[in-house]
């Protein structure tokens, strides 16, 4: 994948065998025949007859190329059909869950012969219904990253599994006082329980939690405002006023779709019923956030800042007594507080004000304290259990490098997570390492901290491995492996049971234990797998709590689990205004430096990721690399452009990074993405970017204020898919379309006439797609947030190359739906809208027209076929495209794809070879699969809603509907028939199947003015 | 044939004599033959070293095919708007050259224009190797060259599909072929006679065995002159709608599409006018190197030349008016996409080349309206020059500026050449150059029997009254 | 002005009979002369007169009673050829049904492309018009030589010692050996009268 660009194809992968006896020598293959072949096992090693040689054969393909084919020795139950009648070539579905940074979307993985090719959200999952985000999409990518951790380490060196058990075995922990544990944000309840055994045998031991993006803000929030251990649970569907404190809640605050899904639920304006229900959204933050990008309206602060309008806001509420509003009268700030003071109070209960993990615990407990002083019902609390000995967050690593660098640390277990890399600067954490005796690295990658601890062991991903995760508001899944462990990784569970010696090691039985215990009717201690077939189901039927058991791995929602009921508290305003009145205030003046997760890397796991690393940044649209994002004015002054080099100093901290100008950032502030500059990666992510956390310390941990900026003379090259500059407005063009919904109300023609299409006439007597099923899509501008998730899922689907930064540089990048974003309004204050665009499935097609050889024809569903086979690469469809929404294969992109990263291919699409050019097909392999279907099932008719595409599958605003305009009836017919529908450079004459909704806004009138 | 067309004394005092000195047929015959039969170690020292140059140049260029073809358009600069850049330009280009030859063999010969003679043949030439030139490009543009042969319609059997005859590609492939096979027929038909002349005076068996070959047994019997004749007025009544057509056909590539500054009704008249354009430059810039160097003073005259420029001067206006209707049409049109890329085509990121182009195209070439500067060789050599870069720049500007600024400013680019581009395009100026000088060298460059014909005519040595034929 | 030869004389050296004889060759040095010439033996009654010279000569045809070329009738019906192949290969190929044919690549396979008709005159011209003038090219060019019995290695006429001038600088007029009148001597008298140098009885 993002392989290709780099040219250095290092061999990696597994070791595969160059020759049959080098085969038969291996030790994997000996534990392999024995565990495939036990009977044979010795007439297969031995010897050189023809059987023995045809056995070889079969086995060196179960344990080369395709590992993936082994199935788990544990039983798995495919949500739909059981392995014993699996069809070879067809696709199963399981459900798990994925947990990242501690939040939890429920999953339905796609199998193909065992390979792990789609992940899809499981809609009975609250957190997902059905959507997931575009990093959980490109989660899948992970598991098959060649450069993935291996082997086990020690100092570096490679050694195996027995080694290092011997090794955990001889440590002596006592009771634990020099035992540390250190893993990011856990979300696993077998983990819990086994967490809390451990820490009960080793009674001095401590347990710290830390991610680069914690979000336990809102705890401590709730500790001031409530003085209590709860944890807000918001819900915006309930919230017609939305205040957004710095909140990029449609963005990285959430890593679950849950939020999008209920803040677009009141922007999908299909009647005239739905207008009442549009909410309000006003965003206060810094850099420009596509929470910023869907508000209504939006406030520039510098996120020091915001604390400030959080507190007056509350007392313009009169929430907050004895505290005098901040309010020098006419200034866009004031006016702004005005009028969201008057908004909020109007909407009363169906009001809410969110802020972000990224400000401190008191603008939480002020945003807590006004939501309740105007009874909203959006947000709600509910006790967070707390574990004695377990902290987490920044100060709690910092308190425990104090006690490594004192020495006080002889063992110290990193579960996941590479603090080495995300730890802020100030802490020097390596260096503290190294005073540890005993550092025990489970990760994923060979990455920074594996590279500093003694030992380093492979983590199995998620979809290799058993685990359980449950969501914040305590909804739990039980995670199934599809395929065992390519490069052999174990879970956190395992080495934490491993270090606490208890029986129990391996995952399957730490996590079925762990529910078979919880379940009615469980024998504990229940650790055998079964049978399938007839043993399997006396035992079901045997055993209720087998029963559950499966049914809830089947389902992906633990049987009996439900959301915990919220607790009542009340906010107390005298603490509040205490602890208002101690909180230090904003720095004035100086540049400003805000660190906010990267969009595309997140906080760097995701940095050897291909799909991620090439998916545009959703508002500046960089792609592969972040920058030191400036507003235009403080560009100016600082006399700085796009690609200049500067250097940001603040105390002993000085980090080198490239500018570029973002409008509607605030003035004085600089944003960095974090996640980028990795120096012990994979080849895709290996010095990408800036490393922001060379800036970072735990004092100044997302807002660094007062710091030195200075040019160093040298430049950097940002390479983003849109031409920057005149690109960024519209010239006035009539592409993307939006109304505010006052004025839409008044004049449902207003979308219409905002272009003028002249009577259209062929001069050939028109084809008329009047029969059977006529494929067609409409995609509502007025839901959409532009989160990315539609591009990496049709990425992941259509087998999408990536391209490399030199390659998108070159404007080669492939992505077959593309998020196209525009400026709208002035370049200090503007605002952006993001439009996704995938092929229009153009009726009069102008690509089909001008190709040669008729590589690009026209289906009788009105699908826009591309014939790959006949292509001869004219580049001709392409040129001729109004929309520019085909892209031509300039070089063989799949030419650095080794063979384990080739098993994330999805087997239902081709693999384009160089030369020819390809686009959005409407996912027509999901056309005829469920046509298949369709038709084996007595020919049936195909049912409106049946078949999404892959974009639409995962969006999570719901803006995508796909399905049969020659049917009245479906709703994408139904979407078409409203009045804001309209068809992009419809004079054109082309007739696009892919059409729009525009955007019905919702400004408040005062403001406007 | 024209040349028993009499010359009226009257005229004949106004035009200076085509072949001056009046020589005699043996004269011209000697004065064109040696140059072909010259023994090798006799032809100047100069043109073996040109020769050597421009050879190496020919391999570089089969060095960066083959590269490409193994790597990938993506060794080129094009990419997503770009789909098409020098690639397509150097095409055009080289098929606008193509249209001089077959122009003054075919058009100027069914107008009588007797200067024609001494010029036609090497502009045929000319023609048949730019032809080739251009014919490079479509081929190997392609993404899988290996395919190319798709383009036409031979049955296939993997597929089992045929060609889409609604592409205008499909008409460029019909147009562009048909164009070199009449081209290379035609030339060739030229030809014969004067093979036969040089295997009646070959020396040596060798030399008698290839052109007695090539002469196809040409006697110049009165029974073979009729057929001639006859066959040689049909080519050339063909070639004339021939020639007309195939850059009409190149330009519905542009003006069939969507894209704004594409989608132009203009262009088939427009491109053809800018063809004969920069084909006359280039058969000038050719002429006045041959004459140069092969001394050719006495048939190729100062007439001859000044002629040319007449010509580019008219078709250099007819260009810059089409550049006008094109501005013109587009503010007029009130289309806003229209407008934008036109303003952007002069203004935008593209500017240098559009004001290139107007200069070298429309401003330089109004010199000519001056006697003394269309009859000064070194202006005529410049002009020829700066007149066939202002074409390459026409077809790039066309193609460039339109795609990288179309609808979606979203998807908007820019073009940057890498050297592969470079070197590919001056390997192709390599490839023509070596065909032309070998040309020069081995075969007669003045029709001979043409040139006779126009010698009989100014001695008068026609019977009276036989002298109003035609 | 060389000695009158005696044709006998000649005969009897050579022991050749007239049946030998291919015809009598004399030569000019202006295409004036030699129209002139041919008119005057074609007055005598000779119909088997044929001329070689460097470059066409205008009216030697009428002179020596040679018809107009047929070539352009040949070639107009290739051309007609030429439209009907292109039509019917785009009518074919777009706008019939797929046969059992395309397994041999040559069925027609009729495909909706950018929502325009299978077959249309107004997308037919460009082919048709470059097909039409293909055809016609080949026909004009072919045609002339098979007029001509081109390509040919030998032609009695080469004998005559100045037949490799005619391509130079000198014009040829002959008389054929298979003309009614033709009798060697006589006939050489005749061309001699009319001006011709160099007039020889040439053998085939």
């Amino acid at each position: 994948m993002s392989l290709v660009s780099i040219k250095t194809a290092a061999p990696t992968g597994p070791k595969y065998w160059r020759s049959l006896d080098e085969l038969a020598k291996t030790p994997q293959f000996r534990e392999f025949v024995e565990q495939e072949f036990p009977a044979h096992a010795d007439e297969m090693l031995e010897g050189n007859s023809r059987r023995t040689v045809l056995k070889l054969m079969a086995a060196s393909f179960g344990l080369a190329g395709l590992a993936a084919c082994r199935r788990p020795v544990e039983h798995i139950y495919p949500t739909a059909k059981g392995w014993d009648n699996y069809v070879p070539g067809e696709k199963l579905t399981y459900a798990t869950a994925v947990s990242l940074a501690g939040q939890v979307t429920g999953l339905l993985v796609e199998t193909h012969d065992g390979r792990p090719t789609k992940i899809e959200g499981n809609p009975d999952h609250p957190f997902s219904q059905g959507a997931a985000t575009a990093l959980v999409q490109a989660s899948l990518l992970n598991l098959y990253d060649p450069d993935r951790s291996k082997s086990v380490l020690e100092a570096g060196k490679e050694t195996s599994w027995s080694a290092f058990e011997a090794t955990v075995k001889s440590l002596s922990l006592g009771d634990g006082s020099g035992l540390r544990f250190l893993s990011e944000t856990v979300a696993s309840p077998s983990l819990f329980a086994l967490r809390a055994d451990v820490l009960k045998k080793f009674p001095k031991a401590k347990w710290v939690e830390y991610e680069a993006f914690q979000r336990n803000a809102g705890r401590a929030g709730a500790m001031i405002a409530f003085n209590e251990a709860v944890s807000p649970q918001t819900d915006f569907s309930k919230a017609k006023v939305i205040v957004a404190l710095d909140s990029d809640f449609l963005g990285q605050d959430w890593q679950t779709p849950l939020p999008t899904k209920q803040f677009s639920s009141r922007r999908h304006m299909d009647s005239e019923e739905d207008f009442d229900k549009i909410n309000r959204l006003y965003s206060v933050e810094s850099q420009f956030s596509i929470t910023g990008a869907n508000a209504d309206h939006r406030l520039r602060l510098r996120g020091s800042e915001i604390k400030q309008f959080a507190a007056d806001l509350a007392a313009a509420l009169g929430a907050l007594p004895g505290l005098n509003v901040l309010n020098n009268g006419t200034d866009r700030r004031s006016k702004f507080l005005a009028a969201i003071v008057k908004d909020l109070k109007a909407a009363g209960k169906d009001s809410l004000v969110i802020t972000s993990p990224r400000q401190p615990a008191i603008v939480h407990a002020l945003a807590f304290l006004i939501n309740q002083s105007l009874g909203s019902t959006a947000m709600e609390f509910a006790k967070s259990g707390t574990q004695e000995r377990v902290e987490a967050g920044v100060d709690a690593l910092k308190a425990l490098v104090g006690e490594m660098n004192a020495g006080q640390v002889s063992t110290l277990v990193m579960l996941g997570g590479n603090p080495v890399y995300t730890a802020p600067a100030d802490l020097a954490f390596a260096s503290a390492l190294a005073k540890v005796a005993a550092s025990l690295h489970l990760g994923p990658d060979e990455d920074e901290t594996a590279a500093s601890a003694k030992w380093h062991v492979p983590e199995a991903h998620y979809l290799e491995s058993w685990g359980d995760a449950v969501t914040s508001t305590g909804v739990a899944t039980i995670q199934q492996p599809m395929i065992d462990p390519i490069f052999g990784g174990r879970t956190a569970a395992e080495i934490l049971a491993l270090v606490s010696g208890s029986p129990t090691t391996k995952a399957h039985d730490i996590v079925k234990n762990y529910w078979m215990s919880t379940f009615p009717g469980s024998h504990p201690g229940e650790t055998k797998s079964v049978a399938s077939g007839k043993d399997a189901v006396k035992e079901i039927t045997a055993n209720p709590a087998e029963q559950a058991w499966r049914k809830s791995v089947h389902d992906g929602i633990v049987s009996g689990t439900k959301p915990q009921e919220t607790a009542k508290v009340t906010a107390d305003a005298k603490r509040i205004a205490a602890a208002w009145a101690t909180e230090p205030k904003a720095a004035e003046g100086g540049i400003e430096v805000a660190f906010v997760p990267s969009a595309s890397v997140f906080d760097g796991r995701f940095a050897n990721n291909g799909w991620m690393q090439e998916a545009p940044d959703p508002i500046n649209k960089v792609v592969w690399g972040n920058a030191a994002l400036i507003s235009p004015a403080t560009a100016k002054a600082k006399n700085l452009s796009d690609g200049d080099v500067v250097t940001l100093t603040r105390g002993g901290l000085k980090m080198e990074v490239s500018v570029l100008t973002q409008p509607g950032q605030a003035d004085n502030a600089i944003t960095i993405a974090l996640g980028y500059g990795r120096e012990r990666c994979g080849r895709a992510g290996k010095d990408v970017g800036f490393n922001a956390n060379l800036l970072r310390s735990s004092d100044a941990f997302w807002y660094a204020p007062n710091v030195e900026i200075a040019t160093t003379g040298k430049t950097y090259t940002h390479v983003t898919t849109q031409e920057r500059g005149l690109a960024d407005g519209m010239n006035n063009r009539p592409l993307y379309r939006e109304v505010d919904i006052a004025e839409y109300k008044k004049n449902p023609k207003a979308i219409e006439e905002q272009s003028e299409v002249p009577p259209l006439h062929s001069i050939y007597t028109e084809l008329n797609y009047d029969k059977g099923y006529q494929w067609g899509m409409a995609i509502d501008l007025g839901s959409c947030t532009g989160c990315n998730a539609c591009v990496v899922a049709c990425v992941a689907e259509n087998n999408t190359p990536v391209v490399g930064k030199d390659q998108v540089a070159r404007g080669r990048e492939m992505h077959w739906i593309r998020m196209d974003r525009y400026y709208v309004g002035s370049e200090d204050e503007p605002r952006a809208v993001e439009q996704p665009l995938p092929c229009m499935q153009c009726e009069n097609a102008p690509c089909e027209n001008v190709c040669p050889v008729a590589a690009t024809t026209h289906t009788p569903e009105g699908l826009n076929d591309m014939v790959y086979n006949r292509c001869v690469g004219t580049r001709y469809c392409a040129n001729n495209c109004p929309f520019k929404v085909r892209h031509f294969n300039f070089l063989n992109f799949h030419k650095g794809d080794s063979d384990i990263l080739s098993m994330v291919h999805n087997p239902d699409v081709t693999v384009r070879m160089r030369g020819v050019m390809e686009k959005c097909t409407y996912c027509v392999q999901r056309i005829q699969e469920t046509r298949i279907a369709a038709k084996a099932d007595g020919r049936r008719e195909i049912k409106d809603g049946e078949i999404k595409t892959a974009c639409q599958q995962t969006c999570p605003a719901d803006a995508i509907v796909f399905g049969n305009i020659n049917d009245p009836q479906s709703k994408v017919s139904k979407l078409k028939k409203q009045e804001r529908n309209y068809a992009m450079l419809a004079e054109l004459d082309i007739r696009p199947r892919t059409t729009y909704l525009a955007r019905l806004r919702n400004p408040n009138p005062e403001l406007e003015a | 044939m024209s040349v028993a067309v009499p010359q009226d004394p009257q005229l004949l005092e106004v035009n200076p004599p085509l072949v001056p000195g009046h020589p005699d047929y043996h004269d011209v015959t000697e004065q064109i033959s040696t140059i072909v039969e010259g023994d090798v170690r006799t032809t100047p020292m100069k043109y073996w070293i040109t020769l050597a140059c421009t050879s190496s140049i020919v391999v570089l260029l089969g060095g960066m095919l083959t590269y490409l073809a193994l790597t990938g358009i993506g060794v080129w600069g094009n990419n997503r708007p770009v789909g098409w850049a020098w690639d397509i330009t150097n095409f055009v280009f080289w098929i606008g050259i193509g249209h001089a030859g077959t122009l003054i063999s075919a058009i100027l010969f069914l107008f009588r224009q007797k200067w024609r003679t001494s010029i036609n043949r090497s502009a045929e030439a000319m023609t048949l190797f730019a032809v080739m030139c251009a014919a490079i490009f479509p081929v190997f543009h392609t993404g899988r060259p290996w395919r190319a042969y798709w383009l036409f319609p031979v049955p296939n059997t993997d597929l089992g599909m045929w060609q889409n005859f609604r592409s205008p590609l499909i008409w460029d492939v019909f147009a562009v072929n048909t164009y070199l096979t009449v081209s290379i027929l035609f030339w060739f038909t030229g030809l014969v006679p004067d093979l036969a002349t040089l295997r009646d005076r070959a020396v040596g068996k060798v030399r008698q065995y290839i052109f007695a070959a090539l002469s196809m047994g040409w006697r110049g019997s009165a029974r073979h002159w009729r057929h001639y004749e006859a066959a040689y007025l049909i080519l050339a009544g063909i070639s004339t709608p021939l020639v007309l057509s195939v850059h009409s056909v190149v330009s519905f590539d542009f003006a069939t599409s969507v894209i704004p500054g594409w989608h132009t009704t203009i262009f088939p008249p427009y491109f053809v006018a800018g063809a004969i354009f920069s084909g006359f430059a280039c058969v000038m810039t050719l002429l006045l190197i041959a004459r140069w160097t092969l001394n050719l003073q006495d048939l190729i005259t100062m007439k001859h030349l000044e002629n040319m420029n007449k010509i580019i001067l008219a078709t250099g206006t007819i260009v810059g008016y089409a550049y006008a209707m094109e501005f013109f049409i587009a503010w007029y049109s009130g289309n806003m996409y229209e407008r934008f890329t036109f303003w952007n085509r002069a203004f935008g990121p593209y500017w240098w080349a559009a004001w290139s182009m107007y200069t070298c195209n429309v401003f330089i070439p109004q010199l000519y309206w001056f006697k003394k500067l269309r009859t000064n060789l070194w202006v005529m050599f410049i002009i020829s020059i700066t007149t066939n870069i202002g074409m390459w720049f026409e077809r790039f500007v066309i193609i460039a500026t339109s795609l990288t600024r179309d609808f979606l400013p979203t998807s908007w680019g820019y073009f940057h050449p890498t050297y592969v581009d470079i070197c590919t395009f001056i390997g192709t100026v390599g490839l023509f150059l070596t065909l032309f000088l070998l040309f020069a060298r081995f075969l007669p460059m003045i029709a001979i029997s043409e040139v006779k014909g126009v010698v009989a005519v100014e001695k008068g040595s026609f019977p009276k009254e036989r002298q109003e034929v035609h | 002005m060389p000695a009158p030869l005696d044709l006998e004389q000649i005969k009897d050296k050579l022991g050749i009979g007239a049946d030998k004889v291919y015809a009598v060759m004399g030569e000019f040095s202006e295409p004036s002369e030699l129209v002139e010439a041919g008119k005057k033996i074609r007055a005598m009654g000779y119909t088997k007169i044929d001329a070689m010279s460097p470059f066409p000569v205008h009216g030697i045809d009428d002179a020596i009673g040679i018809r107009r070329s047929r070539l352009g009738w040949i070639v107009v019906c290739f051309s007609l050829t030429g439209t009907a192949t292109a039509i019917f290969l785009q009518w074919y190929t777009g706008a019939t049904p797929l046969t059992s044919l395309v397994k041999y690549g040559l069925s027609g396979y009729p495909l909706v492309i950018g929502g325009k008709p299978l077959f249309d005159f107004s997308f037919s011209i460009p082919v048709a018009f470059e097909l039409t003038v293909l055809f016609t090219a080949f026909a004009t060019f072919l045609g002339m030589w098979a007029l001509n019995g081109l390509p040919r290695l030998y032609h009695p006429s080469m004998n005559y010692k100045n037949a490799h001038r005619a391509s130079d600088d000198r014009f040829l007029l002959m008389v054929e050996a298979d003309d009614p009148l033709f009798e060697p001597k006589k006939t050489a008298d005749h061309l001699r009268s009319v001006g011709a140098q160099e007039v020889e009885v040439v053998e085939g």
